[in-house]
């Protein structure tokens, strides 16, 4: 089998995470895409691995899974608190940031 | 290796002004009282380091430090200090005990850590930017200035304006200093490299690639320079900055820290780019003119008495960069006199003048009058500070003035004659003032005025007697520049034009 | 001119090597009674007068010394110290005793310290007596470094002292705003003339690379005319400003606004006069320089004229005494300007006016004393009868200045009307005619001064008015000066005894002949002298003077303005003056400080629009990353292919 199309399905996966980042509101959701367009990203990392037959590619992987992990517990733990406070778990009703 | 002088003095005052921020509160009051002796242990250090000056060997650096700082980057830690640099940061420490004398009574004790401690590391700041041998650490020293005044502006000014003075303050100085830096290391970039790459010998002398080159980066150093120094048209900050700060803070802004300006114009720019030096000598004596005539005419126009002596100070600045960019040795040396002199004229009439509004409350001149009665003492320390800046002889600012006049004159007479109508105006300016507020009749608001008290006679009187000492016998200070001038010429390649008369034959 | 002159031998003995004590003690004396504060209040006005007169003793210890000295060996350099030595420019201070320097040292500290004793009596009642003293030892001592300076720049420092004692004393009083005006005005206009003072040295500095008088007259003779006449043009525009020469005269009379003692010693016999000794000083650079010569005598000629109708027109005894002043500083600065051959009676005239001017100041201060600080004519009149003294002492001074013989002012003013005469072409008649009107000129003002004051028909007294004699303490030296004002010019003049001291610093020059006998000139001078007297005996003695001034023809009027010499200052320099000032200080605040301020809300408008980018909203940003990446990697991708 060609290994290209695993670098077809990263980006699919990568699209398909944009896409739902841009378009949904929910909040988790969101930080689903985000998930999604990092193991696009891994899974990309790991067939140029493959394909160059070295191990460099496996290697970030992980670090990547290990930051993502790390991430996740950070992000869901603001997610939850801004859900706490403010009843929605919206990201277009947490504009405070702005000029 | 010998004892690290300049190092040490430098770290005095910043070590103190640590220990000044350590203190609790309770003993916040007493600040002062270390502020004090803090600058006067500076000040006898200085003297016992200025006792070691090889006068024979003024015109080389002296008490030099070198340490790698940044090697991979070639910056080190060089100090070291020729007859030049030897009395700017001796003008520093002197200055500064006045100056914590001055604020004795002004800054209320709460605030007072803040205050003194500030004012010390200023001066580690300054002492700092006349020593430092390596351009880097100059850089480094000439932006950490900043930093103390603009806190000391911003947190002590007198009015609502001080936020924005203090940012003008603080964006004027910035352009011209980054502009400098892209100078810097454009400069690093033409020299040799390697682990002392930033070391000022190791940059004089240069042969530049292209003269244009040369020329920018000169203009790059100049435009910090005139901004710092101030030159017209870049010089409405200081003005501004005068109004508000308190008087002991004035004198260091204008008696020690613009003077980096005009430190950096002698000792940087002419060694550093000789030929555009010389290139650019007729367009900055033009500046340097309209400077003179300019800030003297504003003077003359004030009605603040801070924006005043502010304005005489770019009119004094002119004529130092005037006897820089002349290019002769009798030029030369009168500006850098010029600097120390202005520095002791200046602080007096700041101090004065600090005094007065402090007892009046205001700082427009037409809220004065009558009060030679009075308070003769402060009217006579007024009097002889503004003779001072109008440059009459027997005070010291004359003989600086006038060897500046000539030194112009040799090379560029319509620029010196044009300079010297600077003399009128600087009369008027003095004059009219002292006029406006200490003569005629004896007004209500003076009634309850005390004169000067002991510590205000302490402040003013080292100041007149050091202006008529140098006035009568400034050699002791003149020995000292003359070979660091002698060596600038060398290097720039310039020599002093002979007397057009051939020498009698009976002489 | 003789080699001599520029040749100075090094001081030698204790007198001459310790001249410096000549301006240290007046010096010390101001400096000790500034200090002291007000405890000294009770004696330190004496000690102001004891230091005066030791320097009067030192200058004649150092006369005395010089004499026993034959004539080519009186001139001694007295090192002081390293001054300045700055570059190239490398300058000692030093003093230099010659015959000229002795002559105005003697009369310094002479007349004042007479002026010293007067003061005692007349400042009595001021609570700043002590100030006042110290101002007066001050200008003693700056006056005396002016005049024994061995070089131009260290004269300059004197220069420029005795102009800051002049500017203190006449705003001696300055609780009166006129009178603080009249003091600035005067240290502004001196200021204008030490341009030219500070831009002589200068060219010397460039053309001889030195200032010393030593080396500038050595240097003179190869400097060419061109360099020469530019200096002494300079020179002379110093000279104008500190002698009141026009145009840079107006401020004389307004500095009668100082205490009487002070317009009797440094605005009519010394300071003054020091416009003169310094043209005369100069004179190996005039003798290259014909046409600066002929400056300064056109200067003189004009001031001498011009003072002369001011002062018919002054009904305040102290500014007509001060136009008179201005006038016969016109006859000496003509005759220093008409070379060596005139320098000799300059220096003579200066001496014999110093005498009999200060005299009649200090006669007015009595008069003054004795009406209640009044200065006006008008309210005097017949004053002979209880002011005898002061009569007596004030008719020997006018005598004198009238050039009666045999007293002084007819030993000296007559040389100089003389003088004139002499040359060819044009020259002579204008400048000798003029010399001679101006001296009936004279003859009118001062007989007119005179008769208003002491004779005249009636008493025109304020009511409040009591005349009394002054105090011994005034009048004495008033008498002493009256003697000098009879007979200085006789015992000087009979022999030539000053021209003869003067010489080795002038060098000797030949008896010209005038295009006059000599004669004729002495007999029309005294005709025109009589007729002066006569036409003022005939309106201000023989006919009541009106208690307030006619109207006066058009002549009068513009005189009493001083011939509108303040309204051209004022169009010509202050107004503009003022104006660009003030336009200045818009431009200041509006342009150059706009400029600025301008920018920086340039810069900050533009922040605020872009800030508005930042909505905040999280799926925007992310939008706009994506569409970043996407625009990079098109790019990146663009430029591969």
């Amino acid at each position: 089998m060609n290994q290209i199309y695993w670098i077809y399905l990263a980006v699919l996966l990568f699209s398909i995470g944009a896409a739902t980042v841009l378009v949904r509101r929910n909040a988790i959701v969101v930080f689903m895409g985000v998930e999604l367009m990092l193991n696009a990203a891994n899974l990309a990392f790991v067939t140029f691995a493959r394909i160059n037959g070295n191990i460099e590619g496996q290697v970030i992987a992980l670090f990547v899974m290990l930051v993502a992990a790390a991430e996740v517990v950070v992000g869901l733990a603001i997610i939850f608190t801004i859900f706490r406070t403010r009843r929605s778990a919206s990201v277009d009703d947490a504009n405070l940031l702005k000029y | 290796m010998d004892f690290p002088w300049l190092t040490v003095i430098g770290a005095v005052p910043l070590a103190g002004s640590a220990l000044i921020a350590a203190l609790p509160k309770a003993l916040a009051p007493r600040a002062r009282h270390l502020a004090l002796g803090v600058s006067l242990i500076t000040f006898v250090l200085t003297l016992v380091m200025a006792a070691q000056f090889e006068l024979t060997r003024a015109g080389e650096i002296q008490f030099s430090e070198i340490h790698s700082w940044i090697g991979e980057f070639g910056v080190s830690y060089a100090l070291g200090v020729n007859g030049i640099g030897l009395v700017m940061v001796a003008l520093s420490t002197v200055l500064v005990p006045l100056c914590v004398l001055a604020a004795w009574n002004e800054i209320e004790p709460d605030r007072a850590r803040l205050f003194f401690g500030l004012v010390l590391v200023l001066e580690a700041m300054m002492i700092g930017v006349f020593a430092a041998r390596d351009l880097f650490l100059f850089y480094v020293f000439f932006e950490a200035m900043l930093i103390p005044v603009y806190f000391l502006i911003g947190a002590f000014g007198s009015s609502e304006r001080r936020r924005y003075t203090a940012v003008k303050f603080l964006v004027y100085s910035l352009v011209g200093g980054l502009i400098m830096l892209v100078g810097v290391i454009g400069l690093y970039g033409s020299g040799p490299g390697g682990e002392q790459g930033f070391l000022i010998d190791n940059l004089t002398g240069l042969d530049f690639s292209s003269s244009t080159a040369e020329r920018l980066m000169f203009v790059a150093f100049f435009i910090a320079f005139a901004i710092k120094a101030p030159m017209w048209p870049v010089h409405t900050w200081l003005p501004d900055a005068t109004d508000e700060a308190p008087a002991g803070v004035s004198v260091l802004l204008v008696g020690v820290l613009d003077k980096v300006g005009t430190f950096g114009m002698l000792t940087l720019c002419l060694p550093l780019f000789p030929e555009a030096s010389k290139w650019a000598a007729p367009v900055i004596l033009a500046l340097a003119l309209v400077s003179v005539l300019y800030g003297a005419l504003l003077a003359i126009g004030q009605t603040d008495l801070n924006r005043l002596i502010a304005y005489t100070s770019i009119s004094h600045f002119g004529f130092i960069v005037l006897g820089i960019f002349a290019m002769t040795s009798t030029g030369q040396t009168g500006s850098t006199l010029y600097m120390v002199n202005h520095g002791f004229s200046t602080a007096a009439l700041f101090l004065v003048a600090g005094m007065l509004i402090k007892r009046r409350g205001s700082a427009d001149i037409d809220d004065y009058g009558g009060l030679q009665r009075s308070t003769p003492v402060l009217a006579a320390g007024f009097l002889l500070a503004g003779l001072s800046s109008l440059a009459l002889p027997g005070m010291s600012s004359f003989v600086s003035e006038f060897m500046v006049l000539t030194g112009t004159f040799v090379k560029y007479p319509a620029v010196a004659v044009l300079a010297t109508l600077g003399i009128v105006l600087a009369a008027l300016y003095i004059l009219l003032t002292y006029q406006r507020m200490f003569t005629g009749p004896i007004k209500e608001y003076a009634a309850g005025w005390k004169d000067a008290s002991a510590r205000e006679v302490w402040v003013i009187a080292p100041l007149v007697v050091v202006i008529l000492f140098l006035g009568v016998y400034p050699k002791p200070v003149l020995d000292v520049i003359n070979p660091a001038i002698a060596t600038t010429m060398q290097q720039v390649g310039v020599t002093d034009p002979e007397p057009t008369v051939a020498e009698g034959e009976n002489k | 001119m003789t080699a001599e002159t520029g040749v100075y031998h090094a001081a030698e003995g204790a007198v001459l090597s310790n001249a410096w004590l000549l301006i240290a003690l007046p010096a010390l004396g101001a400096a000790i009674l500034l200090l002291g504060g007000r405890r000294l209040d009770k004696w330190g006005h004496w000690l102001g007068v004891l230091m005066s007169w030791a320097a009067f003793a030192w200058g004649a210890l150092l006369f005395f010394d010089l004499l026993g000295r034959s004539g080519e060996e009186r001139a001694f350099q007295v090192h002081l110290f390293e001054w300045i030595n700055a570059g190239t420019f490398s300058l000692d201070a030093g003093l230099l005793v010659d015959p000229l320097s002795i002559a105005f040292v003697l009369l310094v500290t002479f007349v004042g310290s007479l002026i010293h004793v007067y003061s005692v009596a007349y400042m009595e009642h001021d609570p700043d007596r002590r100030r006042f003293f110290a101002y007066l030892n001050l200008f003693v001592a700056s006056m005396l470094l002016l005049v024994l300076a061995d070089s131009y720049l260290l004269l300059f420092v004197g220069w420029e002292g005795v102009g800051l004692a002049s500017y203190l004393l006449i705003g001696f009083w300055n609780h009166n705003p006129a009178y603080a005006t009249a003091a600035k005005k005067a240290f502004i206009v001196n200021r204008v003339g030490d341009i030219g003072m500070a831009l002589a040295i200068m060219a010397m500095f460039t053309a001889f690379g030195s200032v010393t008088f030593a080396d500038v007259f050595a240097g003179a003779e190869a400097a060419g005319e061109t360099k020469l006449t530019v200096i002494g043009l300079l020179l002379l525009v110093g000279a104008c400003g500190k002698s009141a020469q026009f145009p840079l005269q107006s401020w004389l009379g307004d500095a009668m606004a100082g205490p009487t003692p002070v317009s009797a010693l440094i605005h009519a016999a010394t300071m003054v006069t020091a416009g003169v000794y310094l043209v005369v000083r100069s004179m190996p650079v005039y003798v290259g320089a014909p046409d600066a010569q002929l400056a300064v005598v056109i200067i003189g000629a004009i001031t001498l004229t011009y003072g002369a109708i001011v002062g018919c027109a002054k009904d305040d005894i102290k500014k007509a005494l001060a136009a008179s002043t201005m006038s016969q500083i016109g006859y000496m600065m003509l005759a220093a300007g008409l070379g060596p051959v005139g320098a000799a009676f300059a220096i003579f005239h200066l001496l014999t006016h110093g005498f009999f001017k200060a005299g009649m100041f200090l006669g007015a201060g009595s008069v003054m004393h004795g009406m209640n600080d009044s200065v006006n004519m008008r309210t005097f009149g017949r004053l002979s009868g209880v002011m005898k003294v002061t009569w007596a002492t004030f008719l020997l001074g006018w005598l004198a200045i009238l050039g009666v013989p045999p007293f002084s002012g007819f030993w000296s003013k007559d040389k100089i009307i003389e003088t004139a005469f002499v040359g060819d072409g044009w020259r002579p008649w204008v400048f000798g005619l003029a010399a001679l009107l101006g001296a009936a000129v004279t003859a009118f003002y001062m007989s007119r001064l005179f008769f208003m004051t002491f004779h005249g028909k009636d008493k025109r007294w304020a009511d409040d008015a009591h005349p009394h004699e002054s105090p011994a303490l005034m009048t004495i030296p008033m008498v002493i000066l009256a003697l000098g004002s009879a007979f200085l010019g006789l015992a000087l003049g009979v022999t030539n005894a000053l021209a003869h001291w003067l010489e080795p610093v002038l060098g000797h020059e030949e008896h010209h002949e005038p295009v006059l006998p000599i004669p004729v000139l002495m007999g029309a001078t005294l005709v025109l002298v009589a007729l002066g007297v006569l036409l003022a005996w005939r309106m201000y003695w023989n006919e009541s003077v009106p208690q307030t001034a006619p109207r006066g023809s058009l002549l009068t009027r513009a005189a009493r303005r001083d011939l509108f010499q303040d309204d051209v200052n004022e169009g010509l320099f202050m107004r503009p003056g003022q104006y660009l000032t003030r336009t200045l200080v818009f431009v200041d605040n509006r342009g150059v400080d706009g400029a600025v301020g301008g920018l920086a809300a340039l810069i900050g408008g533009l922040g605020g629009r872009l800030r508005r980018v930042q909505t905040g909203l999280v799926r925007s940003y992310a939008a706009s990353m994506l569409a970043g990446v996407v625009i990079l990697l098109g790019g990146v991708l663009a430029v591969r292919l």
